[in-house]
């Protein structure tokens, strides 16, 4: 078929909102479990939550504030004909994003190295609040650190394409909208932080 | 706009395009050749699932074992309802007809991204291909219902976690197939076509679009959980682990319930279509009916523990779910009175499209009564996991979406094909699809209200007679779906050509040939009048 | 069409508003060590609003966008809130 293709950027913003309230949707449903077993073991979520190094988790926090004001500043560069700013804020947001990678590793290395993962016989024995504590951290910070990972593969093609000029100043929708993508990545950490880390 | 075909011109089924033979189907971006592609492939796990339904109602025509197992079964009620629901009645009237009809009915030339169009179908047929492994594959094929219910679906010896990363990829399917569509309904609607300038069936689209973005990834995260539960013993819904297994059934009937939404809402867009055009009258209440399919997407999204009432929720919990349940009935009330009204004083032309629209009325009205009465609280206690619930069901949703979908084939079939089918066959498999229906669902009401639990392959010498007259009714049924299908697929080598508007609709695919071409419109057209404007 | 976009949001703006998020992260991790009780948590989870409205506003840029987009965000957090609520009507009064 050979419709000449006529650009919609406001259809590709619009389908990738859409596509982003399916994620919020995704992790909503993690945060119905969460509000349950929380509810349910107030007391050992507590003491759990103290487990967790407030340190590292705010540092995560401000890495990813600070790489979504790099990719949203790099929106306004390439409308300001900035081609070589633009892949520097990206080049930035990317290494942001792997400096969250590597500090999140670090994080469930120790937890491993003490026995604590889903599944451990030690786990269980701590008791059935540990249990679903734990269980609610990895699986939800795993999936969110998945959607990391996602998110910087995606913001690399886009790179690419800048540097083929294939995004310009007047046609770069794709950028936005792996801006938006990164945005809803830390706009979750933004509610888990709190939920793992401050309920102490 | 040119009704007959310019020689240059050619349809969408015979234009030629970069790929030849079967690659010109499967690597197609074109809405109506997608359309297609999802009717062949629903078809066919409709023939699946309705042999497992016939091979089941046999296994029941007697007490005992008849001809299989309560472990084969188990596995047949399993399979059953994850054909029909996920891979039939889910993807049904959206992906066959919303794909075909969407565009051209808001006068536009595609949907707003193709290409993830044809991705959604290539998501449909891994998710079932997935499903079909879990049969073969393993430890023996699942058994615990097409509802996956927590602790037993990740205990169970069964091959669960294909069929759950089937459902999961089914999933997604749909969720791309409703952003397609809103965006295109968004994006896309011709000059001059205000929202309110729309016709139903779109409208219809539209509510469901938001349906299936919003609530499938509730299942999807759902269905993840499971398989962590399975792989990695995380306790979320393990009850020796701290997890509690209702949890589990509020997460999935959250998707679950608006599912049927998804299910009934293109039925009724479709019913609309229907009855407007054999009407030759425009439909009563155009606003009242968007306004209710919007109340009841957006209601529906909070009715899900009335599947859950003797589960042991909250007396809270049970008072809510009961009354957002009656609530959401009344939409869809507004919509029978609605179709009636349409009908009266209009100049009714029987034709077997109509007979089929009467006939979902009659089988929606008995399923949302039975509805109702599960609803309430004080009734849902006896009535539970009986067969009145597998009526009920089978009423609102075969009865429902299934009957709306052979209408909307029988309607649009000329649209689509460029041909007519014979009238008399048509009509003859209507009446005997319909008294087959009754007679095998039927006895359901009272078996269950008797006491006969469902999912269970044996039963009580007292339900005998009732579970007779029900299993031949599906012979009945089956024979009646027979002559159906046989008339449609043997007119469309020896039917009569077909003129773009055989049955005077007023919508926009009216206006175009039949079939259509392969960018539907000549020139975009420009609306100035309402969709149904008969006068 | 609305292919080219006029509105261009000054850097500057997006350093102010990442300032902001940073001190209100400080300020959530400060407050929350404080023993407050059960009011820790509903404290918490108001910076993390706060943040959140910033981020969709600013950074995602939906201050500039339609009403209609803005609607849908509305109607989605709405329906999140609803779903965890109803669902806690079952938790809470067992």
């Amino acid at each position: 078929m050979t419709t000449e293709t006529h650009r919609d950027d406001l259809a590709s913003k619009t389908g990738m909102w859409l596509f982003l309230f399916t994620e919020m949707l995704l992790f909503g449903g993690l945060f119905v479990v969460y509000s349950v077993y929380r509810y349910r073991n107030a007391e050992a979520f507590h003491l759990a939550a103290e487990e967790l190094s407030v340190f590292v988790g705010t540092i995560n926090t401000i890495i990813l504030l600070i790489s979504s004001a790099t990719i949203a500043m790099s929106i306004t560069a390439i409308q300001k004909h900035n081609k070589k700013l633009t892949l520097l804020l990206l080049g930035i947001t990317v290494l942001l994003g792997l400096a969250f990678l590597v500090n999140k590793y670090f994080e469930w290395g120790e937890h491993i190295r003490e026995h604590i993962y889903p599944g451990s016989p030690i786990l269980a024995s701590r008791g059935q609040g540990d249990v679903l504590f734990y269980g609610l951290y990895f699986f939800m910070t795993g999936l969110h650190a998945l959607h990391i990972i996602i998110g910087l593969v995606f913001i690399c093609v886009i790179g690419r394409l800048i540097i083929r000029d294939k995004i310009v100043h007047d046609n770069f929708v794709l950028l936005e909208n792996s801006g938006l993508y990164w945005h809803l990545v830390d706009l979750i950490w933004i509610f888990l932080f709190p939920l793992f880390y401050l309920i102490t | 706009m040119s009704t007959q075909r310019t020689i240059e011109e050619s349809s969408y089924l015979e234009h030629k395009g970069r790929f030849k033979g079967i690659f010109s189907w499967i690597f197609s971006t074109d809405h109506k050749r997608i359309a297609l592609l999802y009717l062949f492939s629903i078809l066919t796990f409709f023939a699946v699932g309705a042999t497992l339904g016939l091979l089941m109602k046999f296994e029941l025509i007697a007490p005992g074992k008849t001809i299989m197992d309560a472990q084969t079964y188990n596995a047949f009620f399993t399979l059953h309802g994850i054909v029909m629901i996920f891979a039939v009645v889910i993807p049904g009237l959206p992906a066959v007809f919303g794909n075909f009809l969407l565009p051209i009915m808001i006068g536009a030339k595609d949907v707003a991204f193709p290409r993830l169009n044809l991705m959604s179908w290539y998501l449909y047929v891994i998710g079932v291909s997935l499903v079909l492994v879990s049969q073969f594959a393993g430890q023996g094929p699942p058994d615990t219902g097409w509802t996956f219910y927590a602790p037993y679906s990740f205990r169970t010896a069964g091959n669960m976690l294909p069929a759950v990363l089937g459902a999961f990829v089914l999933g997604f399917s749909s969720i791309l197939t409703g952003l397609n569509f809103l965006v295109t309904m968004h994006r896309m609607r011709a000059p001059g076509m205000t929202w309110l300038k729309m016709p139903l069936f779109p409208w219809t689209l539209y509510a469901t679009g938001w349906v299936q973005l919003l609530a499938t990834p509730v299942v999807g995260i759902t269905l993840l959980m499971v398989v962590a539960e399975r792989t990695l013993h995380i306790g979320f819904f393990d009850p020796t682990l701290g997890g509690d297994p209702i949890l589990y059934q509020h997460l999935f009937w959250t998707y679950s319930h608006p599912a049927v939404y998804i299910m009934i809402l293109p039925a009724m867009g479709a019913i609309s279509e229907i009855i407007t055009t054999f009407s030759h009258k425009t439909i009563f209440g155009y606003r009242f009916m968007v306004a209710s399919v919007l109340a009841i997407a957006f209601v529906g999204y909070f009715v899900w523990g009335h599947h859950m009432f003797t589960s042991g929720m909250s007396g809270t919990a049970l008072y809510t779910f009961s009354i957002l349940t009656f609530l959401v009935a009344i939409p869809s009330a507004v919509k029978v009175f609605n179709w009636i009204s349409t009908m009266h004083q209009g100049s009714i032309d029987l034709q077997t499209p109509f007979y089929w629209a009467m006939a979902f009325i009659f089988l929606f009205m008995v399923g949302g009564f039975s509805g109702l009465i599960l609803g309430s609280l004080a009734a849902n206690v006896h009535l539970h996991n009986t067969h009145f619930v597998v009526s009920h069901f089978h009423f609102i949703v075969f009865g429902g979406t299934g009957f709306a979908f052979f209408g909307a084939m029988h309607y649009w079939y000329p649209k689509i094909t460029g041909r007519m089918y014979d009238t008399r066959w048509a009509n003859i498999g209507l009446v005997l699809f319909f008294v087959g229906f009754v007679t095998l669902y039927g006895p359901m009401f009272l078996l269950g209200m008797n006491g006969m639990p469902r999912r269970y392959f044996d039963y009580d010498e007292v339900f005998h007679a009732g579970n007779i007259v029900s299993t031949m009714g599906s012979w009945v049924l089956y024979s009646g779906l027979a002559i159906i299908i046989i008339n449609l697929f043997s007119s469309l080598k020896s039917g009569p050509k077909a003129p773009a508007d055989p049955w005077g609709g007023k919508t926009l695919e009216w206006t175009i040939p039949s079939p259509p071409p392969v960018e539907n419109f000549d020139e975009t057209p420009v609306i100035t009048k309402g969709p149904y404007d008969y006068n | 069409m609305e292919n080219v976009k006029n509105h261009i949001v000054p850097y500057r703006t997006f350093l102010y508003v990442l300032a902001l998020l940073i001190v209100l992260t400080l300020t959530s991790v400060t407050l929350t060590q404080i023993s407050l009780g059960t009011f820790t948590v509903t404290i918490a989870l108001l910076i993390a609003a706060i943040k959140s409205s910033f981020v969709l506003r600013i950074f995602m840029h939906l201050k500039f966008e339609s009403l209609m987009l803005k609607l849908m965000v509305l109607a989605v957090i709405l329906i999140i809130c609803l779903v965890i609520f109803i669902t806690l009507l079952d938790y809470l009064y067992r």
